[in-house]
Order: structure tokens, then sequence, then C-alpha cells
């Protein structure tokens, strides 16, 4: 039995070791003198977080990124909750189909969902321009916002709305002043997690841009070109921004079930 | 509640049929039809030719990278799943519930985080003279050729996959039925049978739907093959980008898009077949 703890301690640190390999490959090499990244370290600089924020196109997109992923992780949290809250409560016909429809999204293939996109947006006028991808991010975003606020419902006794609505509320009322406030920590949540989706997200973004490029378009697009220490920094800041999102959102809906 | 129809249960059901009607299934519904469209002058005209899905299906270089492709994603999944089971099993059973909570929590972050970047970093970290190789010299070994090629798509694929897959043989694993345990215990069987006899047939639904969900992901992933595995040979989501950014080919590429999506429901239900199949 030792024996076996041992190497399950061994084993999980190895492969924790292989998952954050990356990230902190990047953050490292971000503070990197060398040009060229490789061992023993070159000396510490901010040379390269200095050259890329230099930069007024790095700075447009992150601005872009951010109203994007801002917009998109609205639209997603108010569909991903209207579609959880209509599972909770309601029962109809079709409602397999419905829900399957619901969390679809994510198991298509993001090159596909591209494609697709691009020629839809292009029907509808839509194609390069921001609220494309918004519109994208949001249809990606969903099962996931439906989901974190689908487990929150569930944790929510279904008398409470009942007691409201005895007590004289109205439907509206009673979502206003007991359903919204109950789900309030997982909706931030679900903002924060589909917010990080899009921020991340750059093939279908890739696809639909044009010149309106978000930061892991331009990520991409360095990419093509040769090995770059800029990536390390620009991805640093990108690491920090979305895990902090993902962060939040987790430790909402961690702190609230424990409750 | 009243008696009068009220519009309140429609304003929550109606947003999604109408978002993912119009955004989700209206493109994927464009896309096949566009299979079959005309391209003349390097302009669209919908029409309904087979021209398309002749000269795509026709072609060695599809079937080439069609399967090179389930092959590699087949490969991504059995490893993805060999390489997180002693790690999920030994969150479930050898560790505290704090430890395997926080665990799940630091697995979850990375899968919502930039793979992009990640796959970046693998470059540095692969490359000929990268810190990897490096490391390797002192001790007298190497340099590797890792990257373009399919040891370093592979890399990337298990960058991609493995957190998702552990969370999911994890939360399967730890929902078993202690007593189950026990009770093969009680009845002489060693730790080798239980493993074999008792626990991976009582998670087995989790396993699958982890090899599934990592198939799936690898099969559409166009990063690691493109930046880490060289691109070649293509897989199917290159070959998608390729025919769509140069030039009008867009039907060609919709065709290769309906063949992938074909294939991972064939995958998918085959899947739900052996997870729920031969349950009496």
């Amino acid at each position: 039995m030792m024996r076996g703890t041992l190497f399950s301690r061994f084993y999980l640190v190895a492969l924790f070791t292989f998952v954050f390999a990356p990230i902190v490959t990047s953050m490292v090499f971000s503070f990197n003198s060398d040009r060229f990244p490789t061992v023993p370290l070159g000396s510490f600089t901010t040379h390269w977080y200095q050259t890329a924020f230099a930069r007024p196109e790095v700075w447009t997109a992150f601005g872009n990124s951010l109203v994007v992923a801002a917009c998109a992780a609205a639209l997603s949290t108010a569909l991903g909750f209207a579609t959880a809250y209509t599972d909770f409560r309601y029962g109809f016909r079709f409602k397999p189909a419905y829900l399957a429809l619901a969390l679809l999204p994510p198991t298509i293939p993001l090159v596909i969902m591209g494609l697709a996109m691009l020629a839809w947006l292009g029907r509808l006028g839509l194609s390069g321009t921001l609220t494309g991808i918004v519109i994208a991010h949001t249809v990606m975003g969903a099962p996931f916002a439906m989901a974190i606020c689908r487990l929150r419902l569930s944790q929510m006794d279904p008398a409470l709305e009942a007691a409201a609505w005895n007590l004289g509320a109205s439907p509206w009322r009673t979502m206003r002043s007991v359903v919204v406030p109950f789900c309030l920590p997982a909706l931030i949540s679900a903002f924060c997690l589909t917010a990080a989706v899009s921020f991340d997200e750059f093939i279908v973004a890739w696809f639909v841009s044009g010149l309106n490029k978000t930061v892991p378009v331009m990520i991409l697009e360095i990419l093509q070109g040769n090995v770059d220490p800029q990536i390390n920094a620009i991805g640093t800041v990108v690491f920090l921004t979305s895990m902090t999102l993902v962060v939040v959102a987790q430790l909402l809906i961690l702190k609230k079930s424990a409750t | 509640m009243s008696e009068r129809p009220s519009a309140y249960p429609y304003v929550w059901r109606l947003p999604l049929l109408i978002w993912q009607g119009l955004f989700f299934v209206g493109p994927l519904v464009l896309m096949v039809a566009m299979s079959f469209w005309l391209v003349r002058n390097y302009r669209m005209e919908p029409d309904f030719i087979l021209d398309n899905w002749d000269r795509m299906l026709g072609r060695g270089y599809f079937w080439d990278a069609y399967w090179v492709t389930v092959w590699r994603a087949t490969l991504a999944a059995i490893l993805a799943s060999l390489i997180a089971f002693p790690a999920s099993f030994a969150l479930a059973f050898r560790v505290s519930e704090t430890t395997r909570r926080w665990a799940l929590f630091f697995l979850i972050v990375p899968f919502f985080t930039s793979y992009l970047v990640r796959i970046y970093a693998w470059q540095v970290l692969l490359a000929e003279s990268g810190p990897i190789n490096g490391v390797l010299g002192w001790v007298g070994l190497g340099p590797f050729t890792m990257l373009n090629s399919g040891f370093g798509a592979m890399v990337g694929y298990m960058t991609l996959v493995l957190p998702l897959v552990v969370i999911l043989q994890t939360f399967s694993l730890a929902n078993i039925d202690r007593n189950l345990i026990e009770a093969a215990w009680n009845l002489g069987a060693n730790p080798r049978a239980t493993l074999v006899r008792v626990i991976v047939p009582a998670a087995k639904i989790g396993l699958i739907v982890g090899c599934v969900f990592a198939f799936i992901l690898s099969f559409g992933d166009f990063v690691s093959p493109f930046y880490l595995g060289g691109s070649k040979p293509p897989t199917l989501s290159i070959l998608i980008i390729d025919t769509t950014k140069s030039g009008q080919q867009w039907p060609r590429a919709a065709v290769v898009a309906v063949m992938m999506i074909v294939t991972l429901f064939v995958v998918a239900f085959a899947a739900v077949g052996a997870a729920y199949g031969r349950r009496k």
C-alpha cells in the first residue's frame, strides 16, 4: 500500500509537470534575454514586454479581445441562464432535442465551425466584423454557461419559487427577487468562464475576423513567421488573464456549493 | 399559477432556439448545402451538383489525409486514456478528498487556457537546440528531432486532451460504490482482478466518454499537427484551412467538413453503444 501511494504521488507530479510545463516555460522565457530560447538561461530582462507593448497593433488586439470577450460572455451567460432555467422549471415535448441543441456546439470541431460561420456571416454581411466574432463565441460559450447555471439551480429548493408565488409575487417578481439573487454567483462564474473561452478562441475568430484581429489571432499570425520571444511576453499576459478568469469562475461555484 | 397563457415560459425557452437556430444550425446547414454548389470564375453559385464530392473523394490525397487523421486521433485517444488512468486512479483512491478537489481545480484551469500559446511553448521546449535537448545533452544524449514529426503532434494532442480525460475518468472512478471494491477484496480477488473485473467495468461509461472526447478533440484539432507535426502529412483540418484560405474552393472544404462530421457521428454512436450496451 505504501509503495502504491508513493508511485501515485510520483505519477501525479509527473502528469502535472507535463500539463503545466508549457505555461511555466512561456513565463520563464518571457523574462529571458536570449533571443533563441535554450538552457542555460540568459539574464533577466523585461525587454520583450517593452517591445511587444510598444506596438500599437498589440494594444488594438487586446482592446478587440476585451470587447469581444465581454460581449460574448454577457450574451452567453444570458442565453445559458435562460436555457438552464427552462430545463429546471419546465417539461415539454422535444425537450431532449432542445437540450441536445443547447449542449452540442462544443463537440463540433472549431475548424468546421470556422468554415460554416465564414460562409454564413458572409451572407449576413457580418464577416470581418467584431460582431461576427461575438456571435460565434456566444454559440460556443452558451453551453458552458448553461452547465454552470444548471448546477446552481439544482441546489435551489423548487418550493422556494412556489412560496414566493403563494405570497403573491408574480413570476417576474419572483425571478428578480428570488431566482436571480440565488444564482448570482453562478452568473458571475459563467460570465468569467465564457469570457475566458472567448478570449482564448482563435480558429473561428481567425476565419471570421478579417482585419479586426483578436489577441490569439495576432499570435497565430506571428507564429507563422520566425521564433519571436515577444510571443512569450504576450502569451504570459494572456495566460494570466484567462487563468484569473477560470480561477475566479471556479472559486465562485466551489464556495457556494460548499455552503 | 395563472390560468391565462403567459409569455413567461417562452421568454426563457425561445432565446436558445432562436440564437442556436440562427447561428449554429443555420451555418452548418448552409455548409452542407454549399458542398453541392458550383464554383465558376472564383464565385460560388447555388446549385446541386456532385462535382465537389467527386473531386474530393476521388483524390488520393483526401483519403491519405482522412486515414492519417483517423489514425492519429485513435492513437491520441488510446494514449490519453492509458496515460490518464493511473493519475485518475490515484486521484480517486489514493489521495484525500481535499487533494482531489484541488487537483481537479488545477486541471480545469489549463483546459480553458490559451491552447495556442501552450503549443508555442512546446515548440520552444522541443526544438533541436531547445531546453529539453539542452538538458539531454548534458548527460550525453541527443539531440533528438522532436518537432515536425508524429511525436511532436502527439505531444500537442496530449496537451489538449489530457486534463479533460483525467477529469472525466476521476469523476467516474470516484463515484464507484466502495462496497463493490470491498466485496471483491473480501471474496479473495487480488488487486489486479479487482481492477480489471470490478473497477474498470464499474467506471466504464466515464472511461469511454473520456476516450471519445479525446478522439473528437484530436480529430478536429489543427494547431498540433500544423505547428508541432509539421503539417506533413496534412490532416483533414489542415486540408480544410488550405482549401478555404487559398482561393474560393469553399464547397470542397465543405465536403471535407461534412465527412468529418459524419465520422464523428459514427464514432460517437459506436461509443454510446459500447458504453451502454451489454447491460441487462
